[in-house]
């Protein structure tokens, strides 16, 4: 898994509350057996005019002008802001994947679905939480100024403007070191191997028509 | 003064109360579970859970296999996990396989992937085949005070059951395959009360979108909910199943019942299921699995049974419901901006006008099914209206779509599929067809549609159709009358 450590990027506003998962990355791309090749289909629906299709080239759909990833000064963005329960729905990781595959690595938003959540960390995305508030200026700042970027630390926990306007955020300990440091958590689960072995065995006495 | 003494009473009363459940406080059921699951506590406060069950399917599981295979990594404990197709299984014309060479290739790389691993899997053709969220109860694979997961976040259908059952995403599926754990922080706990008697005619669909309705979409976020109560404690283990198939929507991972002769009575005899001496001892354990009477929870909502009616959505989330008899909203009466905003996408979307009277709208199509609602006795109800009955000209296709082979065959035993058929449905192979419509069973852009399935997002069934979300038997008189009714209307 790629690490997050800092970033500074351009931001990306995704006005709407309740951004779905079948909004992210629709179901006919769920077919693919592989984690990557997502991101030309990110937000498909709302991206094109026509209907999209897996592994079909997208070079030369039509594409919906007003759509937010389709204006030519939100190009190349690595940052986007949301609004409240951004990522309900399903579980498909296909969401963070499409998002990352696009280039983007940090979401902001007052809420998120916990299964979306959970599976940003999994793939090197932060999901950043910021209240009410505070996203409210960033949404305004980051329409009133074209190229603007904001600088996210996941060390020091920071979401700093370019007017050095600073908002803290929460993350748990274990997923920040995993992130800080790209690792892959199943490894380091595997290390309390005897442990998962002595629990089985006492459930296997207590609890036997488990096995 | 004596006021006051009153007042000091009232405190000195309410501090002995808070410390003697201090002292003496009952766990919840999600707690009881979940204490016997852990392996582990971290330092962070994440638990190393483990995990008895993962059921598997073709969409959220390829990459985890790839990721196996890449790091040299076995399944922990083959037997812990049960895979079957069913996203993109198509339920027509299954004698020509999947013609789809995308899903094809999908539906084949799950059969390999368990034959690799060693994982047993309800293929296309064998009866036990069908939606993972169907086959598993109906397998006795799920069993009370089980830790169940699977990539799919209609895993919460099987708390029904006194199961902590969540959705997780591929990486955890790996993960869980990897190490039969999950690295888990405990979510908050709440209860949803519903007391009383539900009216004639009102089901577990109608409980869930109304407990949507109420607390919204993201009201469970961060919690586990514990659905409590005499209406709920009435309702058969498939109503529960509906019931907690529907957590999600409501933000929550998982949704639980307490185990009582209901959930006893339906395990009891299932292929998987303990028998003889071990079923005695685990039928001893599993009367444990409710909450204690002086368990605290985080939360706690109260709704009256009897002022749920039959529920339809007329949005595009699921939280955008009303009672039949209802209408849809007027814009001014939103509460701010952004409900303002979600509104008005959503009514142009469904391509409805403010105000407008539930009974009023006319559909194109019906879809009965999916892991929500293709359960026997969904189908009993939808049969028991359309009965004697034909479909109305304005609806193009009326499809009733089994949960799994074995729900075919038993109600084609019960001559409901004949029921259907006289009436003009169409009767399919299991799977989750329109639920999603990753096979060819779409909506076309602008189509309507009756579904008893659980999302009515934009696209959800098909690019620019048009979802209400609906109970069985208010699906099938919808197909009879070509517009919503009042079921209880229904004779
Ligand atoms: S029936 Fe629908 S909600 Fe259920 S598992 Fe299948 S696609 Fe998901």
């Amino acid at each position: 898994m790629q690490a997050f450590t800092t970033l500074n990027g351009l931001v990306v506003p995704m006005d709407r509350a309740n951004v779905d998962t079948d909004a992210i990355i629709p179901k006919q791309f769920l077919k693919s057996i592989k984690r990557t090749g997502y991101g030309p289909f990110l937000f498909d629906e709302w991206r094109y005019e026509d209907v999209g299709e897996p592994e079909m080239d997208c070079t030369n759909r039509p594409i919906r002008k007003d759509f937010v990833l389709n204006q030519t000064r939100y190009q190349g963005a690595e940052i986007m802001l949301a609004r409240e329960n951004f990522g309900c729905g399903s579980s498909r990781e296909h969401a963070p994947w499409a998002i990352l595959d696009y280039g983007v690595s940090c979401v902001i938003a007052p809420s998120f679905a916990d299964i979306f959540y959970n599976n940003c960390f999994k793939n090197g995305i932060l999901p950043v939480v910021l209240t009410d508030a505070e996203i409210d200026i960033l949404f305004a700042e980051t329409v009133a100024h074209e190229g603007y970027k904001i600088t996210v630390d996941l060390k020091a926990q920071t979401v700093t403007t370019p007017s050095g306007q600073s908002f803290s955020f929460e993350v748990e300990d274990f997923r920040k070191h995993c992130l800080l440091n790209g690792l892959d958590d199943i490894g380091l689960t595997l290390q309390n191997g005897d442990v998962i072995h002595s629990y089985e065995a006492g459930r296997k006495t207590s609890a036997p028509w488990l096995f | 003064m004596v006021l006051a003494l009153v007042e000091l009473c009232l405190i000195l009363l309410g501090l002995g109360m808070i410390a003697g459940k201090e002292v003496s406080m009952g766990d919840t059921l999600f707690e009881k579970v979940w204490q016997q699951h852990v392996v582990k506590a971290n330092d962070d406060g994440s638990v190393l859970l483990y995990i008895d069950r993962q059921l598997v399917h073709e969409v959220t599981s390829p990459q985890a296999f790839e990721g196996l295979r890449l790091a040299s990594r076995k399944p922990w404990r083959v037997g812990a996990s049960i895979a079957t197709p069913d996203h993109n299984v198509p339920t027509t014309g299954l004698e020509h396989g999947i013609t789809d060479p995308v899903a094809r290739k999908q539906v084949e790389a799950l059969g390999t992937n368990c034959e690799e691993f060693g994982i047993e899997e309800f293929s296309m053709g064998d009866i036990r085949q069908g939606i993972v969220h169907v086959v598993g109860p109906e397998q006795g694979k799920v069993l009370p005070g089980m830790t169940v997961v699977c990539g799919d976040s209609h895993t919460s259908t099987h708390g029904a059951l006194g199961a902590i059952a969540m959705g997780i995403g591929t990486s955890e599926v790996e993960h869980v395959l990897a190490t039969q754990t999950l690295i888990q922080k405990k979510p908050k706990v709440m209860r949803i009360n519903v007391e009383g008697d539900l009216s004639q005619g009102i089901t577990g669909k109608d409980v869930a979108l109304f407990i949507i309705g109420k607390i919204g979409t993201a009201g469970g976020t961060g919690y586990a909910i514990e659905f409590a109560g005499s209406a709920i404690r009435a309702l058969s283990m498939e109503g529960r199943m509906t019931l907690c198939n529907m957590t999600i929507e409501a933000g929550a991972r998982c949704g639980m019942v307490a185990v009582d002769d209901v959930t006893i009575n339906y395990v009891k005899g299932r292929p998987s299921s303990p028998k003889g001496d071990m079923w005695n001892k685990a039928e001893a354990a599993w009367r444990e699995l409710h909450s204690d009477a002086d368990a605290i929870f985080d939360a706690e909502v109260h709704l009256n049974a009897a002022d749920i009616t039959p529920q339809v959505t007329w949005g595009t989330s699921p939280e955008m419901v009303v009672p039949i008899t209802g209408s849809t909203p007027a814009i001014a009466d939103a509460k701010d901006e952004v409900q303002r905003e979600g509104w008005s996408r959503a009514l142009a979307y469904m391509g409805l006008k403010e105000n407008t009277a539930m009974q009023d709208i006319h559909i194109d199509k019906v879809f009965i099914g999916s892991c929500t609602n293709a359960r026997i006795e969904d189908f009993r109800a939808a049969a028991a209206i359309a009965k004697g009955h034909k479909i109305a000209g304005n609806v193009k296709l009326a499809m009733v779509v089994p949960g799994s082979g074995l729900v075919k065959a038993q109600a084609e035993s019960e001559g409901l599929d004949v029921i259907f058929k006289d009436a003009g449905f169409e009767w399919r192979e299991p799977g989750c067809s329109m639920c999603l419509a990753m096979n060819a069973d779409r909506l076309e852009a602008g189509e309507r549609c009756a579904s008893t399935s659980n999302r009515n997002f934009e696209g959800r069934q098909g690019a620019g159709g048009r979802t209400h979300l609906v109970s069985p038997a208010m699906a099938a008189a919808a197909a009879i009358k070509g517009h919503f009714v009042d079921i209880r209307d229904w004779n």
